[in-house]
């Protein structure tokens, strides 16, 4: 995918119309033959991030591969909403396993594709946060260490969502979930180490690592072809808001990620072979509140005792990613 | 050609021969020389177009070998014990999504307390996730299962397990012969599934499926089973055409004709027993013994017929099921359901204690003039067991048991607790 640097201030965000972009370089999606990947009338909710960001990652890795490429799945909403029997939204091989097994899944088909000389199909593995970071991450830590032809992309929607919004390893702090319920002294997700598998993967050496959210779907689209230009092991994180499990409204979904990278809660970058080699700059920064209030799993942070604290260490762990990540740039917004 | 070789090294030169193109390996003791020995034929190149995976479970195994075979290769993994637990929920997966896998299963025990000898407790552990349980009796017939069981696999569209002894079998070094290449590309047709993840002719496999149709996906896969139990006799049949030997099958029956006792059996111990049978025979005793080759499916019909005509049925077991006893023998009893038998069931051979004839032939012997238990544990030290039952008398507390017997039997100086 070809960029032009284009600025395009009324938005106060890096999204631009197709309208101003020359035909090829314009969004997959503004194709009308686009493979449209993950057909409607599929059963995610209202304002699901996962669904939109599953659909532009697949559609990407489709134009990407010109068409040549198989999917894996694992349990989770996005296989639970695209394929109760006996109907499929999936417009390309797919296959569902289990939970804790996509990576390896992933690299059984590769290794079936490298056998009968197929190599120019290639390999998509996608979860959610807990199949990805919790019950699939020894797979995915092996599929790394071995360097498996796979494009692995983690939907992180910061809980186990298809089976009623409990805590994953992902969920943030101070977070409210159906088991880290708002009650107690402390209320919400318990202050851990957090488990940054980005950064997990790039201290495996992965050839190609990248953040991103459905707040950008321009550079989503980018970094899904840029991991296709690849062979080898790639990692994908991208945040997809889930309205269900946030309490945030359907229609915030889109303004609830760009929120998040804009607090610097989640850096949006770029890394290959272990090094971080670009990084998405905060345009407008704002307050870790403003991310937190719209989101009724963070309302007891906002008439809670502890809220106040809790807030603070949040701004913290925001402020941190601000610094190492160099996330407001060396001078100020670009 | 007869050559002198390991056990494993034979198996390994067979699976080969199979030409499987995805290979998975994870180590695990009895296992380890499959896939040692496949690993060094990828390598020097005598096993063409396979990529040989080195993995970090047996659940990435398994699930590697799920996608491989979903993509339409021939996929290969070997394991035992806690590693095929590890992948217990991968192997209800593959069959379920029909894909013929095949595995060897280096039959060996499962812990608490760890144990690394032979007995079927692994195996068995995974009586009902939908696999086909082929059980080799010699090494002969190990390497033999394995070219069937591709074929078994492939034409039925389930996976299939060859079990073999660990260490009986799998280390034992004896003169075998290792079917040629020309032999098994003539017995085994390339691998091609009816589906595959195929870019021109895209399928999703691997939906979720609710209760209007999960009984008859289930039903399905019983019914799969069942007809296997008709093409694992034709296939050995055809095997025997082929290459000369008798080997897999549903059972194989030996000096049951007119024996009033029958002792079935599965693995290596069948040898032992026959050799005990044929003493007996010569004193006048009328014994004979039934070797189970297929478990999964279970042939319920053969077994009637092989032991209808007995009057007391004994059921030799390498595992059991603790909180009632036998495992095969719940299967036999509903075989021969109303025959009016004497039914047996002797716990043999745990965790790798020899099952020696001296032993046999007492519980034969006990059987036939009718003082045999119905349940029986062989060479069970009542002794052991009694002090230990006598200490959890004593002071009641719940905890391992295994390190107070072995300061009895004077394994390790630990004090009782
Ligand atoms: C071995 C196993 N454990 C638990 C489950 C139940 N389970 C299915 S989906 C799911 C949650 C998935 O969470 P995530 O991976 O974050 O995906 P999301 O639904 O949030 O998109 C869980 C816990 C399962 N299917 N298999
Ligand atoms: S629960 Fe969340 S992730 Fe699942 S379908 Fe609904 S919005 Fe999407
Ligand atoms: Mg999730």
């Amino acid at each position: 995918m070809g960029t032009r640097e284009i600025r395009y201030f009324q938005v106060g965000s890096h999204a631009v119309g197709n309208r101003l972009l020359d035909p090829e370089q314009r969004t997959v999606q503004a194709d009308p033959e686009r493979a449209n990947a993950l057909t409607c009338g599929h059963r995610a909710c209202q304002g699901c991030g996962e669904a939109l960001g599953a659909r532009y990652v697949v559609d990407a890795a489709l134009r990407a591969t010109a068409g040549r490429l198989v999917a894996v799945n694992a349990t989770g909403c996005l296989e639970v909403f695209s394929t109760p029997y006996p109907e499929t939204s999936w417009q390309l091989p797919w296959l569902h396993s289990l939970f804790g097994n996509a990576p390896a899944v992933a690299t059984g088909v590769a290794a079936a594709l490298r056998a009968q000389g197929h190599e120019d199909v290639r390999v998509l593995a996608q979860g959610g946060d807990g199949g990805t970071v919790d019950i699939g991450f020894g797979c995915l830590s092996g599929m790394f260490e071995r360097d498996d032809d796979v494009l692995y992309v983690c939907y992180d929607n910061q809980g186990y969502m298809n089976t009623g919004v409990q805590r994953s390893g992902a969920t943030p702090p101070g977070a409210r979930t159906a088991t880290t319920e708002a009650v107690g002294d402390a209320p919400g997700a318990p202050f851990g180490q957090g488990k940054d598998v980005p950064r997990i993967a790039m201290a495996h050496g992965v050839g190609y690592v990248a953040t991103a959210t459905v707040a950008d779907l321009r550079d989503l689209e980018g970094k899904v072809e840029r991991a296709m230009e690849v062979r080898g092991a790639r990692y994908l994180h991208v945040l997809v808001p889930c309205p269900l499990g946030w309490g945030s409204p359907p229609a915030l979904t889109i303004r609830i990620a760009r929120l998040a990278t804009q607090t610097g809660l989640f850096p949006v970058y770029e890394a290959r072979d272990g090094e971080v080699t670009g990084v998405t700059t905060i345009r407008r920064h704002v307050p870790v509140e403003e991310y937190l209030r719209p989101q009724k799993r963070f309302a007891h942070l906002f008439s809670h005792p502890s809220g106040p604290a809790a807030l603070a260490r949040i701004q913290e762990m925001a402020d941190r990613n601000i610094e190492r990540y160099r996330l407001l740039g060396d001078g100020g917004a670009t | 050609m007869r050559r002198q070789i390991e056990g494993a090294k034979g198996v390994a030169e067979v699976v080969a021969a199979c030409r499987p193109q995805v290979i998975c390996a994870y180590p695990i003791t009895p296992q380890t020389h499959i896939v040692e020995g496949l690993g060094a034929l990828v390598r020097t190149g005598a096993l063409r177009g396979c990529e040989f995976v080195n993995v970090e479970s047996e659940f990435a195994a398994m699930s590697v070998a799920i996608g491989a075979s979903a993509a339409g290769a021939r996929a290969y993994t070997a394991t035992a014990s806690q590693g095929l637990l590890f992948m217990s929920e991968a192997l209800y997966n593959a069959s379920g999504l029909g894909l013929p896998v095949v595995m060897t299963v280096a039959n060996r025990a499962i812990g608490a307390p760890i144990n690394i000898w032979n007995d079927h407790s692994d195996a068995m552990s995974q009586r009902d996730s939908g696999w086909i349980q082929l059980y080799a009796e010699t090494n002969q017939e190990a390497i033999d299962l394995h070219v069937q069981a591709f074929r078994l696999a492939e034409e039925m569209s389930v996976p299939v397990m060859v079990c073999m002894d660990g260490f009986v079998l799998t280390h034992a070094f004896e003169p075998l012969e290792v079917p040629t290449q020309e032999d098994v590309d003539a017995f085994l047709p390339p691998f091609t599934p009816r589906q595959v993840l195929d870019p021109s002719e895209p399928v999703s496999i691997g939906a979720m499926v609710g209760p209007e149709a999960f009984t008859e996906v289930r039903y399905l896969a019983f019914h799969r089973q069942r007809e296997a139990l008709g093409r694992i006799p034709e296939i050995a049949a055809e095997f025997a055409a082929a290459f000369g030997r008798d080997s897999g099958g549903l059972l194989h029956t030996y000096r049951c004709e007119d024996a009033r006792t029958v002792v079935l059996a599965m693995g290596s111990v069948l040898g032992t027993l026959k050799d005990t049978v044929d003493a007996l025979r010569d004193e006048g005793v009328a014994i004979g013994v039934v070797g189970l080759t297929s478990f999964r499916p279970f042939p319920m019909a053969a077994v009637r017929e092989a032991v209808g005509g007995a009057e007391r049925l004994i059921v030799l077991e390498r595992a059991f099921s603790v909180g009632v006893g036998g495992i095969v023998s719940a299967d036999v009893h509903m075989a021969v359901a109303g025959l009016g038998q004497l039914h047996h069931t002797v716990i043999a051979g745990l965790g790798g204690r020899p099952v020696t004839r001296a032993s046999l032939r007492r519980m034969m012997l006990e059987a036939v003039e009718g003082r045999l238990e119905p349940l029986t544990f062989l060479d069970l030290d009542r002794d052991l067991i009694d002090r230990e039952l006598a200490r959890v008398r004593a002071r009641p507390r719940s905890g391992p048991a295994a390190e107070n017997i072995l300061r009895d039997v004077g394994v390790v100086g630990a004090r009782p607790h």
